[in-house]
């Protein structure tokens, strides 16, 4: 077979899913990437490309509620789900979501290429309201690398977050 | 200046230091909300119109010369537009930026050979990614296999293969510095310490990799957006590379995620996509996958052999330091030998020593590129400072406080002139040792590591270990090496713009790559407020193209705090003299009996007499016929702070000259658990005090002490950069180079000290790369500590769990 008759590179699908809580219907290559059609497709740069070998975990979405790498996630196997970027809580920046709020206020955050990731992850495990010892926390969040922190403030922020959304009522 | 002038104080220091209203507070980043909301602005969400895509083929072999390359097949691919290799960039560009001997040049596709598993054969561009890389996939090369090179020290034989027929050789430099005496200061020496010892190879490893994209433009300007560069200090460079005047190449900085050094003067990335634009007349983009950026980054980080030789007097003084260090530098020069310019700006640590050898030998072998990486270079000398200081003090039995206590350079001393020629500005090396003394109950510790060991056969290490950190680079450090550099540059500076618009609001133009991951719109605007009074969340901040560009230097050295402080600072006084010579003319009052409090010009004594900046830049963009005579309309002043202390090294280099005098410094203490059956290591507790002057904001400056420490933790621990006796590259994946998580990086407890600057505004020190610096000498001090009856000793990083088995079983085997 030569490359130019390689199948991979034109067969294509049309899918359905939620993402943000809106359906999208789309036709895009099997070989696509979740990452790259939430990136590319839909403009959700928010999902950052640090490994693109699923190691790195930069690219967390969550996936009908679960933590995925979306970069090891072809697009058409998210047919039929529910996909949520950091763009779900807020993408006003003036008006952040209390998850956001604690990262900002605990400096859990510098180049930010790690952040929709932490921030996403954090809302899945505080999502069951409850209370953790920071040595879990660093266990839960361990699948996601950041370079810039050390981790300590990401820590923190997550039990800030932890602390925000029981006293709010909000939702995680 | 010479070198024995002393530059002009500031007025920050001492009891007349006044109070600050935002320097100095817990404040939030600016640059947060836009991060916290995906919208970082990073060169992958850039889409230009018409954007084509490249992707690289990289050589698997780390030594061989290309018979040939066929790319038809990748070109018969529909939505492959071009492929291009070294024939092309031969014929159609110059040799890439290089501080290194001419002898050896690079290009950003290898030209007749590859030198480095991972160096470029062939670029192709291609409608997409995905497509360009099934070009890759087609492209078919012969390579001639070269004997080859990996270890550095079996480079400088004399059959070794040379890497570059050019340069003869595959010795990049040599040279030997002496000040002071050390053979008379070792033989002086009740006990000289002596070790060989080896730093590997890791790297700053951002999350983001480089990038950039190059577009044709109008009137025949290349744009280049790029993540990397020092670009308003270099930009020229890579206009000569890519064969077009400087006028015609404009750079734009992109925000980065994370450099770490990665990106500082990263140029290939930057040059090889302005290279694609120019030849298929299209914007083009490259980012790096994270293999390319694992095995061909613009650079790894230092790697380094030692012999070394320290003295000591019975009671503990040090009294030289003797140093032979063997750098792999890999397959090209890039940046010369800078890194040991670093080392030498610091390289009798806090201590009073005056006698100092040091010989560089750097080798070119068959790996990646060397360059930055958090501590330049300084990291590594520190490391080995520190390695001989805790020896000695075994030796001897005195505890690794106390011998530091006896050596340090104290208060009074300063500024002090370092063997070498270096300042340092100022200090209180005991008061930082003492902070951290303070924050930790070392008896306690000690007292259970014997508890421990004697009731439950656990092994607890405590490790102490101190730093300086220089900071705000001159840039002698990269020709004083050269007795007829070809290009003395002495100038480092960093520039601001600082406009009020017609209402009254605030425009912050900084004129160079900055933003990193440090917080340089929150430093630039907390410095802005400070000035005028107003909320730093109101500051728009920009960065200015190469077209409209000022001097700048942008990050790197912990440079840009304090520099772009002075830039702002310096901008700020040019624009209140002109705010409060309108508000003269207009209240009819001497400019001399006014003040600027809160953003109002008011009169001293009298502030119910006052204007605000809205009525002010009123006046100033719409009412020409009400402002003073003579005085143009508008409201915006530039600033350019040049280096605030450097001097010129002497002709025979018996004096480097003053080069990095702004000297910050820390104090690490780390206890440990090692197992030593399994080699494995935990965190028990674990203090970092660092003094960085001035602290503009402690929780930023928390976050760099802390992101550095787990920097300082993978390099010593876990990250390493391998090539095989092969020369095959071992770690290519994030599967193999393993970057601390979250379970790895302990909770380190942060505490500050400051000692203001007497050379700078504000008396701020740079302090992004001490946390670096500094944990890998603590963690090697606390594995030995734990494993001292097993004779450990570290002397190599990264430490291994399997080194350490061997170690312990060796011991035991011998009973």
């Amino acid at each position: 077979m030569t490359t130019t008759e390689n199948p991979a590179a034109t067969d294509t699908r049309t899918i359905t899913l939620r993402v943000n809580g809106r359906e999208i219907t789309r036709t895009v290559s099997t070989r696509t990437t979740l990452a790259d059609f939430l990136r590319d497709d839909l403009d959700l740069v928010s999902v950052h490309l640090g490994c693109e070998h699923g190691v790195c975990g930069c690219c967390t979405v969550l996936l009908d509620g679960q933590s995925v790498r979306s970069c090891l996630m072809l697009a058409v196997q998210a047919r039929g789900h529910e996909v949520e970027t950091v763009e779900s809580l807020s993408a006003d920046q003036t008006n952040l979501h209390p998850i956001q709020e604690a990262f900002a206020e605990e400096h859990a955050l510098q180049c930010g290429f790690c952040t929709p990731a932490m921030v996403l992850r954090c809302k899945e495990i505080i999502a069951d309201g409850r209370t953790r010892t920071d040595e879990e926390v660093r266990r839960e969040i361990s699948g996601i690398l950041c370079r810039c922190t050390g981790y300590q403030n990401i820590v923190n922020a997550v039990q800030n977050a932890s602390r925000r959304c029981a006293s709010t009522g909000q939702e995680a | 200046m010479t070198a024995t002038q002393d530059p002009a104080r500031t007025t920050e220091e001492g009891p007349d230091r006044p109070a600050f209203t935002y320097i100095g507070k817990d404040r939030r980043r600016v640059e947060d909300p836009r991060l916290l909301v995906g919208r970082g602005g990073y060169i992958a969400d850039m889409k230009l119109p018409g954007m084509l895509h490249a992707a690289i083929l990289r050589s698997p072999v780390p030594h061989a010369r290309i018979a040939s390359i066929d790319v038809s097949a990748a070109l018969e691919i529909p939505g492959v537009v071009a492929v291009f290799t070294g024939e092309d960039v031969k014929a159609h560009m110059d040799p890439c930026m290089n501080f290194g001997p001419a002898t050896i040049t690079q290009y950003p596709i290898a030209v007749d050979k590859v030198r480095y598993v991972g160096e470029a054969v062939a670029a192709v561009v291609a409608e997409n990614r995905y497509i360009a890389e099934d070009g890759v996939d087609a492209i078919v090369v012969e390579y001639e296999e070269l004997p080859v090179v990996s270890d550095p020290r079996a480079a400088l034989e004399p059959d070794a293969p040379v890497l570059h027929e050019e340069h003869g050789s595959n010795l990049g430099y040599e040279r030997t510095f002496e000040f002071g005496d050390i053979t008379a200061a070792l033989e002086s020496a009740d006990l000289v310490v002596e070790d060989e010892l080896h730093w590997g190879r890791s790297a700053g490893m951002p999350m983001e990799t480089t990038g950039a994209i190059a577009r044709p433009g109008h009137n025949g300007v290349l744009e280049i957006y790029c993540n990397s560069l020092n670009f308003s200090y270099l930009q020229f460079l890579l206009a000569a590379a890519l064969r077009i005047p400087s006028n015609k190449l404009k750079m734009q900085p992109v925000p980065a995620g994370g450099s770490f050094g990665s990106k500082f003067t990263a140029h290939k990335v930057p040059t090889l996509a302005g290279f694609l634009a120019l030849r298929t007349g299209r914007p083009v983009c490259y980012l790096e996958d994270r293999l390319d950026h694992l095995m061909n980054s613009d650079h790894h980080g230092s790697d380094r052999y030692y012999k070394v030789r320290m003295g000591f007097t019975k009671d503990g003084l040090i009294t030289g330091l003797d140093v032979d260090v063997v750098d792999d530098y890999g397959a090209y020069m890039q940046f010369g030998v800078g890194t040991h310019g670093n080392a030498l700006s610091q390289a009798v640590g806090p201590y009073r020593f005056r006698d100092l050898r040091y010989r560089l030998r750097a080798a070119v072998t068959n790996k990646c590129q060397q360059g930055a990486y958090r501590g330049f270079g300084s990291e590594v000398h520190n490391w080995v400072l520190e390695r001989l200081v805790e020896q000695g003090a075994a030796k001897l039995g005195i505890a690794p406080e106390e011998i530091r206590k006896r050596n340090f350079v104290l208060p009074e001393e300063f500024p002090y002139k370092i063997p070498g020629g270096n300042v340092y500005d100022s200090g209180n090396y005991p008061g930082v040792l003492e902070k951290a003394l303070s924050m930790i109950d070392l008896e306690h510790w000690r007292k259970e590591k014997e508890r421990l060991r004697r009731e439950e056969n656990r092994y607890i290490g405590i490790g102490i270990a101190t730093t300086q950190e220089r900071s705000v680079f001159s840039s002698t450090e990269f020709w004083f090496w050269f007795d007829e550099p070809p290009f003395p540059i002495t100038s480092s500076p960093e520039s601001a713009t600082i406009t009020i618009d017609p209402t009254g609001a605030f425009q912050l133009l900084l004129h160079c790559q900055a933003m990193w991951g440090n917080s340089p719109e929150t430093v630039a605007t907390t410095i802005l407020a400070e000035e005028f009074g107003i909320e730093p969340e109101s500051v728009n901040v920009s960065y200015a193209d190469t077209s409209r560009a000022l001097p700048g230097t942008g990050p790197g050295g912990s440079r840009f705090t304090v520099m772009v402080a002075g830039a702002v600072r310096g901008a700020a006084r040019k624009l209140k003299k002109k705010l409060i010579d309108i508000a003269a003319h207009t209240l009819e009052v001497a400019p001399e009996d006014l003040e600027l409090v809160a953003a109002r010009v008011q009169v001293r004594g009298a502030p119910e007499r006052s204007l605000g900046l809205p009525e002010l830049a009123a006046s100033a963009y719409f009412f020409a016929l009400n402002l003073p005579p003579g005085m143009q309309s508008g409201l915006e002043e530039s600033y350019t702070y040049d280096h605030p202390y450097t001097t010129l090294p002497s002709p025979d280099r018996s004096d480097l000259g003053v080069f990095y005098p702004i000297m910050g410094h820390a104090c690490h203490i780390a206890v440990m658990e090692v197992d030593p059956d399994t080699g494995m290591t935990k965190f028990l507790d674990y203090v970092a005090v660092h003094d960085a002057g001035t602290v503009v904001n402690p929780k930023s400056l928390g976050g760099h002490v802390t992101g550095g420490a787990a920097q300082g933790l993978g390099s010593t621990l876990y990250e390493e950069l391998a090539y095989d006796a092969d020369g095959q590259f071992r770690s290519s994946t994030f599967l193999d180079y393993l970057v601390p998580t979250a379970n790895e990086v302990p909770p380190f407890r942060i505490g500050h000290v400051e000692t203001p600057s007497p050379y700078t505004e504000y008396g701020i020190k740079g302090g992004g790369e001490g946390g670096r610096m500094v944990t890998p000498s603590a963690v090697s001090a606390a594995i030995d500590d734990a494993l001292r009856e097993y004779g450990m000793h570290v002397r190599e990083l990264p430490i291994k769990p399997a080194d350490i088995v061997a170690t312990v079983q060796a011991a035991r085997a011998k009973g």
